[in-house]
Parts: C-alpha cells; structure tokens; sequence
C-alpha cells in the first residue's frame, strides 16, 4: 500500500540531550504509525528520524535574542528539501522560547522544541510536531474523503479544494450604487504586490490565471436589518447563504479554462445601506467584515466613511486599501485551500507566514495531502475503466487511451516509490501525471458505448428473419430422420 | 451536540447543477418544451445560476411559425405565465438533443471542443437534479421521434457518474407515459427517483390553450410547478411534500418515487437541496497580517512577446484531395461459421430431400 515517509532530523543543542537516550548520539530511529483509512486499505506514515547534535554555526544561531531570528540564522544551514522537517530541541530552561510555549514553527521547514526531560516527553512534544507540520490522520483521510466511510469524517473533510491541475481566481469589485461612489481600485498593483508572492509560492502545487472585474448595479440578494444602537445596518449570520446566488449569475465563469473558480468579491454598499457589517453566530459584528464558502470564494464587504459634510458633491471618489482587501482574501484563500490553524495544541507558537502567505511546511502539508488524493483518484479511475470494460465487451480501446493507461498506471507506481523514499516534490508531480493520464484515459469521448441490445428486443429481431426460412428446413430434417429409421429397420424386417 | 446532530441530517453538498431535457419535437409536443422551461424558471429563481444549468431542448416552439404569439411560451391557460421570459439559455438545442450527446453530458465523456456551458462540471460534492420529459414506454423514452434511450443505459451512465464520483446526491425526475419503469434499473446509491406514471399507465396532458391550439403544460409538472412556485431560497420543505404533490384524483395517474438508493431520509431532504443553491458559508474570522511597505514584482509580460508573428491564414484542409480519394480497401475476411453451417445445412438438406441425381445439374 501506499507509505509516507518523512526525514526528520532532531538536533540536539548543549543542555539539552536527555539523559536517557538508548543510544549516543549520532543515531537513527524509525516511527511507524498506520493511519487506516477503511477496512480494507490503510496508510503508514514512516518518520525516518536522525538524532544529532548541534554544529558550531548551529549553536551560534541559536544564541540569538528571539524565536524569529534563530529560525531566519537556521534556514540557510538546514535541509530544505519539500516534504523534510528539522527540529533543534532547545534546553528547558532557555529562554528563546516565550514563557508556556514549548513549540516554535518557524516560517520554513523547522521548529524549535523544549526539551521535556526525558526522552518520552520530547518523543511525545515531537510527535505533536510532525502532526502540525506534515499530515494527521484526518487530513489523510480528508484527502480520501471518497473511501472513508461516511460517519468517520469531520466536517470539515468536505470543504478543502479538491486536487486540481491549476485553479482560477477572478477578483470582483461590487459597486451597487455608482451614483454616489466612485470606486477606485488598484487590482493589477495589488495583484503584483501581495497575490503574486503567494502565487508563485504555490505554482508548485497548481496553474493559478488571475482575472478581475467590476460589476455595477449588483445588489445583494438579502435587506440588511438596521439597528438603532451601532447606528449601522447588519447582515446576520444565517442570511448570508442567500447573498450568493443573484450575484453568481452574473459573475461570468469564465467560458475558457476547465479550471475550478475561486471568486473574491468586494462589496461597497450603498449610500443608504452603509455602514453595513457582518455579525457572526453570537450578534457580534466581524472583524474582518468577510465571509467564504468552501470551494467557491469569499466576500469583504467594504465601508465607505460618510462624507464628512453632508453637502459634499456625489459621487464621492473611494481608494480602496488595497492591502486591507488583500490581507482578508488571503486569509480566505489559505481557508479555502484547508490551510487553518485550528488544530494546533495551545502550547505552539506559530510564525505568521506573513507576505508569502503561507509557510514553506504549509506548502508541504498541501503537497502530502494532494499527492495522496492523487494517487487514490487515479486508482479509483482505472479501477472503474477496467470494470466498464468488463461489463460492456463492445467498447474498442482506441490505442492512444491504450497508451494513456500505461501511462498512468507506470506514474502512479513511480509516485507510490517516490513516496517511500520520502521524495515528496517528485511524488507529487508523478502523482499530477498520473491524474492526467488516468483523466484522459477515461473521458476519452470514443468510450460511449450506445449499444444496448435487451435479449427480447434481439429475438424481436431474429426470429421474422430466420423462422420462415428455418420452418422447411426442419421439416426435412424430420423427414430425413425418419427415413434413415425406416431404412436400418427394412433389412431386420425382410429376415 | 445539535449541531453535530444538524450536519449529519444536512446533505454535504456544496454547489448545485441541473440537466433538464425536453425530448420531443414538432409543434403539438409543445407542452413538453414548456414542461421542461417550467423547471428551468423555477430552478433559476431559486438560485441556481445558467452557468450551473445544462438546458437540452429539443424543439423550438417560441419561435415557430405556428405560434400565434411568437418568442413566447406559456405555461398557463390564458396566457398567465410566460416561461420563456428574456433571460432563457438553452445549451444544447434542436437536433443537438439526441442520446449521444445527452450519455455524453452525464458522463463526461465529451470531445475537448466543446464549449463550458455545454459540459456538466460536477464534482463529488455537486447535488444535482435531472430532469426529463417528452414521450416515454415501458423501460425507454424517445428522443426526437427517431430514437430511444433505455432504462438500462441510463442506469449504466448514473453508474458511470457515481464511480468517477460526479455527484453528491442525485435527483431524478421524469415526467412521461410510464414513467416509473425509467427508474426501476438504477443501482447507483445517492440517487432519489421521481415519475409522474406508473408501469402501465399513461401521463395526462393538462389544459389546452384554444388561442394557442394546443396543450400546455402535462399534469404532473403542472402542478410541481405550483408547488415550487411558493419555495423560495430559505423556506424548510422537505422532500416528503414533493412526493404529494399531485395525487391520482389531481393527476389521473399515480406518481411514483424510488428512495432506497437514498441514503438520508426524504424527511431530511429540503427542496432547495436540489431545486435551489444555497451555500455553505462560514465566518472568516482573521485576516493574514501582511507588510505593506512591498515593492511590487515586475510584472512578468516581457515587452517583446506582444509583437509576434503576423496571423498567417491556416492551410486549410486540402478538399480535392479528400474529394478524390479513393475509399480505402476493406480488408476481405471469409465469410463466419455461423452463416457457412447455415448454408451447409441448406444445401445437405435440399439434396438429401430430392436426391443426390440434382447434383450433375448443378456442376
């Protein structure tokens, strides 16, 4: 089956090492863990882990004040390859770690750990570690959402982008009210300067086309509630589904690429609906003033200032804070591709990814997940082939879809070897090879097969054809049969 | 604990897709055209947007030379309910709508021309509602007057859907003579069925219209249509009504419904479930601290790339030379065994009936 190997490289630094190690350091351990995904199938994950001490350029970046500096003095002497983890296990009583946090992420590829004491402990805080930083179980099993029985799944397996071969975000400004603003907004700067950073972070995982527009005169499809307290009107929490839908027609998916469309709305409410904020479950008003929904986009709603005399001249000319636009649909973006911090136990101190948008274990956390999903859909794929092709004998195989299957099935044996020699960026491309292959394969338009012949609809056929003509033939067959009879009985007779 | 007990009662889907197909043509099957732009109204109201909705109609009635009111088509004796209206895209039209090309869209199997609002984009969490009409027999339906689709094929291409996973939950509805016996053959899970007749009984046909001369809407979808004509996005109806609507006293004959392959209770279903498009939405509680004192990236057009070649006319397919190919020589293959031992029976038989003395006449 399928295993996942992580290399993991545990440094020691003086003060550290725990007494009880069952061997001197330098050394080699291996963790094996079974993520069962059904009851048939299962997924190990192998962590192939190297124990060391620190080096003297190592011990020189640690000595450094804060948390953030000895990561960014430790980045250029680690590992860096996708999919590997570093941890540099730092005395108990050292002070690089704020006070009640034990765990440090940093922004690439390693953490630094606490020592706990004794070996168990660490082993403990650093199997915590690899949770965060590669994959759990659920996220596994999210990725095979298809084969995980039904009950077993959280709800939030069903929301994360599925594994596609590019996405398209189309960015689109709502202005419902062109009579009082004009709005102004710097989308191809904007786009430059913080979307493209995390684009081409993740260009790794996927093709990204970014469009944008602005659309007049589109109005939510929901009256926001005007409350007399905060002199401001509100949208409350289980409205908001309905608002999507009269604008979505006229977004425009894009007529060109097959691509999945991730769409991000800004919306400037009307002079007589503004200040307009959002409340979540509790009535409490939402910071960011946006909501998403899982695999289509989001939505910021932005709040024009009144003008300060109320004799101003409409329309009033609105700049948009393009970098306040752009922290919220990152922030949306990250969710919608399952990249949340929900599940981090409360004693991790996670660096903020800040203008790459997501961190470089991030990244790899995506690439396991994909590859994975991957390697289950290709399965499944020429799994369902063959079985068409069982079913229905009259379905030609072109030779292309022939060549296209040897394809996929040798890149999906590439990937799963790739996978347990722990190269995880050469699985993955295998992995998006294979999709490919398999996905051609099986939508080739020439495998539709039309014909389907229920038997009585063949004897409804056959029989005005054959019968007339059969009738005197059998005839003279009986005939025949009875006179060959005849004739062996005459010559006992004359006797 | 409510809310868990909520999400397992809710369906997982997060976006919406409808097939709706009108399989008859010719002026007098008006009533299936307006049967099936019936369903496309409704589903357009409850949010589900033209890029999501897969129009198959087979015949063009609003504008026919005999409609006394062209570019319209009505739904209502006297003229009430135009559900033509003016936003109306209709995907694949006229001659477009055969088996073929309708096998093609459930499965995905289309060639890579075809346009996008052609295909059906679903994926694993896509509800999706299908909807057919037109006239129909026991085990198929006709497309076009000239063809059939049968129960078995249909069930083989949701079978095909449900292994490539292109859909959550599936419902599916069909209003003909006999109707019931198109769903008996489905063996997929996730999928509801819905028919306006059972095996043996026949679909009547609503009003006629005496400005318009013929009838307007079938029965069953008529009154589907009122009863969608009061669900709007948030109301909570669940499937269990759906399933009333129209009784035999209403409709003369007796709708029937297919459930076991449905994995939640009907009782659990909304409406809008299928018919409607309401999406998930959740709160996006933090925003991503950036720094915005960052220089932007060049942006990556380099200047010579816009002057490229001059468009050159594309050598076009050399037509005399397909004209005067010669077709190509089908391999000859002796003739199969089934039709040599037919043969060979003919002539033994022959002979030994008359006797053997008629050979010398034949060599």
């Amino acid at each position: 089956q399928v295993q996942l190997v992580v290399p993991m490289a545990v440094v020691f630094s003086p003060g550290s090492v725990p007494g009880d190690l069952p061997r001197p350091l330098p050394f080699r351990d291996v963790q094996e863990m079974e993520i069962s995904v059904n009851l048939r199938s299962s997924v190990t994950s192998r962590y192939e882990m190297r124990y060391r001490s620190t080096t003297a350029q190592e011990e020189a970046a640690l000595a450094a004040a804060t948390a953030r500096e000895a990561d960014a003095a430790l980045y250029p002497l680690q590992d860096t390859t996708l999919g590997s983890l570093t941890t540099y296990v730092v005395p108990e009583t050292s002070s690089l770690l704020p006070q009640g946090i034990n765990v440090y992420v940093g922004k690439h590829r390693s953490a630094l750990v606490r020592a706990g004491g004794s070996l168990a402990a660490l082993q403990a805080r650093l199997r915590e570690v690899t949770q965060v930083m590669s994959f759990t179980a659920s996220s596994i099993a999210a990725a095979l959402s298809d084969r995980v029985p039904d009950g077993q799944l959280s709800p939030d397996a069903r929301r994360n982008l599925k594994s596609s071969l590019g996405y398209e975000i189309t960015f689109s400004l709502l202005n419902p009210d062109p009579k009082s603003h004009t709005v102004d907004w710097d989308i191809e700067g904007a786009v430059n300067r913080f979307v493209k950073p995390v684009l081409d972070k993740l260009s790794l995982v996927a093709n990204f086309s970014v469009d944008s527009q602005i659309l007049y005169y589109a109005v939510l499809g929901v009256t926001p509630r005007y409350d007399k307290e905060s002199s401001s009107f509100l949208l409350s929490a289980h409205s908001l589904p309905h608002v999507i839908n009269p604008v979505e027609a006229r977004l425009g998916s894009s007529a060109a690429s097959l691509y999945p469309v991730l769409n991000f709305l800004l919306y400037v409410p009307e002079r007589s609906h503004s200040p307009l904020y959002i409340q979540d479950k509790d009535g409490a008003p939402v910071s960011t003033n946006a909501f998403h929904s899982p695999r289509w986009g989001g939505i910021m709603v932005y709040n024009v200032e009144a003008p300060a005399s109320p004799q101003a001249s409409l329309p009033l000319h609105v700049d948009v804070d393009m970098a306040r636009v752009m922290e919220v649909f990152l922030a949306q973006l990250r969710l919608l591709f399952g990249l949340s911090w929900e599940e981090v136990p409360p004693e991790f101190l996670l660096e903020s990814p800040g203008n790459e948008g997501l961190a470089d274990w991030e990244l790899d956390h995506l690439l396991w997940a994909h590859t994975v999903e991957n390697i289950a859909t290709v399965s499944t794929t020429l799994t369902s082939l063959a079985q068409l092709l069982d079913k229905i004998g009259n379905i030609v195989i072109k030779d292309d879809v022939a060549s296209e299957v040897y394809r996929a099935v040798a890149s999906v044996q590439s990937a799963v070897t790739e996978l347990s020699l722990g190269h995880l960026l050469a699985a993955f491309q295998a992995s998006k090879e294979a999709v490919t292959s398999s996905e051609r394969a099986f939508f080739d338009p020439s495998l539709l097969h039309l014909l389907y012949f229920p038997d009585d609809q063949k004897f409804a056929i056959y029989i005005p054809l054959f019968l007339p003509m059969a009738v005197p033939i059998l005839l003279s067959l009986a005939k025949i049969v009875r006179e060959t009879r005849l004739h062996k009985k005459e010559p006992t007779k004359m006797d | 604990f409510q809310d868990q007990a909520e999400q397992f009662l809710r369906s997982g889907h997060t976006n919406n897709w409808a097939v709706l197909v009108c399989t008859s043509r010719f002026w007098f099957n008006y009533r299936h055209v307006a049967n099936t732009l019936s369903v496309y109204r409704s589903v357009k109201r409850l949010g589900i947007p033209d890029s999501h909705i897969v129009l198959m109609l087979a015949d063009d009635m609003a504008c026919n030379p005999r409609n006394p009111k062209p570019a319209t088509v009505f739904s209502h004796k006297n003229m009430e309910l135009n559900v033509y209206g003016d936003d109306v895209e209709v995907d694949y039209r006229s001659y477009e709508v055969t088996v073929e090309n309708f096998l093609r869209v459930l499965t995905g199997r289309i060639p890579p021309s075809t346009p996008r609002s052609k295909r059906l984009l679903s994926d694993d969490r896509s509800n999706i509602l299908i909807y057919m009409t037109g006239h129909g027999g026991n085990g198929f339906l006709k497309f076009q007057d000239s063809e059939e689709i049968t129960n078995v094929e249909l069930a083989d291409a949701f079978e095909q859907m449900w292994q490539k996973r292109r859909y959550n939950e599936l419902l599916f509805i069909i209003d003909t003579c006999q109707g019931a016996s198109m769903y008996e053959r489905f063996y997929s899970p996730n999928i509801m069925a819905l028919a306006s007749s059972q095996v043996g009984e026949d679909s009547l046909s609503h009003q006629p219209d005496l400005g318009i001369g013929v009838h307007l809407m079938d029965r069953y979808t008529f009154y589907v249509l009122e009863f969608l004509e009061e669900i709007h996005p948030a109301s909570q109806t669940n499937m269990n009504d759906l399933f009333q609507v129209c009784p035999k006293s209403l409709c003369v004959s007796t709708p029937g419904h297919r459930t076991d392959l449905f994995q939640r209770d009907p009782q659990n279903v909304l409406i809008t479930d299928f018919f409607g498009s309401v999406r998930k939405v959740e709160i996006t509680a933090e925003a991503l601290p950036l720094d915005r004192d960052v220089a932007g990236l060049e942006s990556k057009f380099p200047e010579e790339e816009l002057a490229t070649e001059p468009l050159k006319y594309a050598e076009q397919l050399p037509v005399a030379q397909i004209i005067h190919q010669k077709p190509k020589q089908k391999d000859w293959h002796p003739p199969g065994g089934f039709i040599l031992g037919l043969w060979a029976l003919i002539i033994m038989v022959f002979f030994k009936t008359y006797g053997i003395k008629h050979m010398k006449h034949v060599f």
